[in-house]
């Protein structure tokens, strides 16, 4: 057999395999709906990923008899994650769910090669006939945190340990700033920025800086647990990010903010099954079950509990809204006049810091 | 002044830490590298001694048997670059890059059901009296027992390489090994012993990440630092006070940003994240300047494949 017969029969043997692969995946198809998850970090990161999965898990529990499910993890901002999208949807998922902010543009270019597949993604705000977006309203949660952690601190010093200056982060850090200095305007919140959603080392760095300067409550807006250490490590408190983070610093862990992706999995699933799956915008609160607080330490004064408690509900209600009116930024300029409260449209472009944030805003 | 000195303190503390496994692996591979071996994989080795050393330090509850297991999983790994490199005399530079791509996938993989447990941190020596001194009291008495084990290796292995007779032999095969193998020296025993102490180097130092510096294990958790160990083996121009200096340059670099973000200053995080970087390259310029300089001090047979039969 000489090279080229060679060659032609190899062509002839990947042909079958590849129409037999295709008529598999038909067929299965038919039977379930092939549901993907994209995930920036590992989902052992007991953080953001882990947080997803767990709805992903949910979703298995709840239609597993309609749907599979397949994730990747891991996958890097940027040039890699179009790849990996793409290779999603080759491989016949109709629903695609990516779950971090960096994956938005390649999200919606991987949309416009598959018109047929429907995505959904995270924390973003750019939408297409078969993109739609979903995201928590994290700043209802650091709202009633700011409260208790206003309570709690003693050196007047909130140490803030964050990942990106985009819109999600700032409005998260301006909400707890607004909340903190409403029950204690002594206090400042002092930020580092450690550019990545999870780098423990350095995350435990940017924690030990600040609590060096005088911080003894540790927020954090990046994924792992290493910030809680540092603080647990230094007898201090820490406020957990994304899923219940006790066990890492079971003394210093005052709670968490943990997001609850499930019960929109499930929804949005049952969606695309019966066909009214449409591209919208769903951002929701305490309200619609999208977050809670992880269970409150002993620790915390059962004065301070009930006030966190009653935010809440307030939250819940409508009553309260993290950002109403009168809002300076840094400056002193009024941003938000009195008696107003700030648009959806105001959060998610939020480019400022109020008064009692530390620092500039990285532009 | 006082709020200086407050802001001083804590940043030669944290500089000390973040200098320590920078120390360890870069020690090693100075070593190694006065043996004539060129062993790029670094990084692949500190990931597989920072796993097993978590691994061991869960099960066990004990973090010395954990650095202990840390030594032997770096050895084992150097062992296979050894047996590549000098016993079947596959290109180092290669092996080296293979061997860090195969430790970051294997580290991963056995670290799987490890990622975001947690393990008893180890505790800080502190020695009354002089860990309360203002400013270096806990820069130089408050700090755990590797940080003190690190600073101890940079004149045992100055001492052994410059003052005892092995050291003698290790840097006449580095330099010279055919004239090192006709005087009766074995040559690739030695070196195979010389990436055996850079595995257990580079395997301490992974550990010191993952047992102490921050207690747990992640994926990909060196981030880089192997590399900055091997450039600050050429920054120091092979020798082991400069390694030193070099460690606490870089870690001083590292926590000085943080504080500095933490202070409020209006310099860009981006900017500060890269100064470490730019650091570094910037001394490596200004060192290679001087060529005489480093081939003072490079190994002549750096990278070189010896075969005894030759």
């Amino acid at each position: 057999m000489n090279r080229r017969t060679l060659g032609k029969a190899l062509l002839g043997v990947a042909g079958a395999v590849v129409a037999l692969a295709v008529g598999t995946g038909g067929a299965a198809a038919q039977e379930k709906l092939k549901v993907g998850f994209v995930y920036v970090g590992p989902i052992s990161d007991h953080g953001y990923s882990f947080q997803h999965d767990q709805g992903r898990l949910e979703l298995e529990k709840a239609l597993g008899d309609k749907v599979t499910t397949t994730y990747v993890e891991n996958v890097p901002e940027g040039a890699d994650a179009e790849r990996v999208i793409e290779q999603l949807a080759a491989q016949g998922h109709k629903l695609i769910f990516t779950t971090s902010f960096g994956f938005m543009n390649p999200t919606l270019k991987v949309a416009q090669r598959h018109p047929d597949v429907k995505f959904e993604h995270a924390t973003g705000y750019k939408r297409a006939a078969n993109v739609a977006t979903y995201s928590a309203r994290f700043y209802e949660g650091r709202t009633v945190v700011g409260q208790i952690v206003g309570k709690m601190t003693k050196s007047n010093i909130i140490g803030y340990v964050a990942s990106f200056p985009i819109p999600e982060v700032v409005s998260g850090i301006n909400a707890l700033t607004l909340a903190l200095r409403e029950v204690n305007p002594k206090a400042e919140v002092r930020i580092v920025w450690v550019n990545s959603w999870y780098d423990p080392p350095k995350e435990a760095e940017a924690a030990k800086a600040l609590i060096d300067q005088g911080a003894d409550v540790i927020v954090q807006h990046t994924d792992s647990p290493a910030p809680i250490q540092a603080a647990e490590e230094r007898g201090l408190w820490a406020v957990g990010q994304s899923s219940d983070m006790t066990r890492f610093g079971p003394k210093a862990h005052l709670t968490a903010i943990v997001d609850d992706w499930g019960g929109y999995y499930i929804q949005r699933t049952k969606m695309v099954l019966d066909g009214t799956w449409k591209s919208e915008d769903t951002w929701g609160g305490f309200k619609d079950k999208m977050l809670y607080l992880a269970p409150f330490n002993p620790a915390i004064p059962a004065d301070v509990v009930a006030m966190a408690d009653k935010t809440k509900a307030d939250i819940m209600s409508g009553a309260r809204h993290s950002f109403t009116g009168p809002i300076k930024d840094q400056s002193g300029k009024v941003v938000i006049p009195a008696g107003q409260k700030a648009t959806d449209e105001q959060i998610l472009k939020m480019d400022y810091f109020v008064e009692g944030v530390v620092g500039r805003l990285p532009k | 002044m006082n709020e200086v000195l407050q802001f001083l303190g804590p940043v030669l503390a944290a500089m000390l830490t973040a200098a320590t496994p920078l120390l360890f692996a870069a020690l090693g591979e100075l070593v190694v590298e006065k043996a004539g071996v060129l062993n790029l994989g670094v990084e692949g080795m500190m990931l597989v001694g920072a796993v097993c050393g978590f691994m061991v330090a869960v099960n066990t509850g004990s973090s010395t048997l954990g650095f202990g297991a840390a030594m032997l999983a770096g050895m084992v790994t150097a062992a296979l670059f050894g047996l590549l490199t000098l016993g079947l005399l596959a290109n180092q530079v290669a092996t080296g890059l293979a061997l860090t791509l195969f430790g970051v996938g294997l580290s991963a993989l056995m670290g799987q059901g490890y990622v975001g447990r947690p393990v008893a941190d180890v505790p800080e020596l502190r020695i009354p009296g002089l860990s309360d001194l203002p400013v270096i009291g806990q820069a130089l008495f408050g700090q755990d027992a590797l940080v003190y084990l690190g600073l101890a290796m940079v004149p045992a292995v100055h001492w052994f390489l410059f003052s005892s007779r092995a050291g003698l032999v290790l840097r006449a095969v580095g330099e010279n090994h055919a004239a090192a193998h006709a005087l009766g020296y074995k040559v690739l025993r030695i070196r195979f012993l010389a990436v055996l102490f850079g595995g257990a180097m580079a395997g301490i130092a992974g550990a010191y990440l993952s047992l102490d510096y921050t207690p747990m294990w992640a994926e990909n958790m060196t981030a880089g630092r192997g590399w900055i160990a091997l450039a600050l083996v050429v920054f120091a121009t092979w020798k082991p006070v400069r390694v030193l200096a070099g460690a606490w340059l870089f870690g001083g670099v590292t926590i000085a940003q943080l504080h500095i973000q933490g202070h409020g200053f209006a310099v860009p995080a981006q900017l500060l994240s890269m100064l470490p970087y730019l650091a570094t390259v910037l001394v490596l310029v200004a060192i290679s300047r001087d060529v005489a300089r480093i081939r003072l001090n490079a190994p002549a047979c750096l990278g070189k494949v010896f075969h005894p039969d030759a």
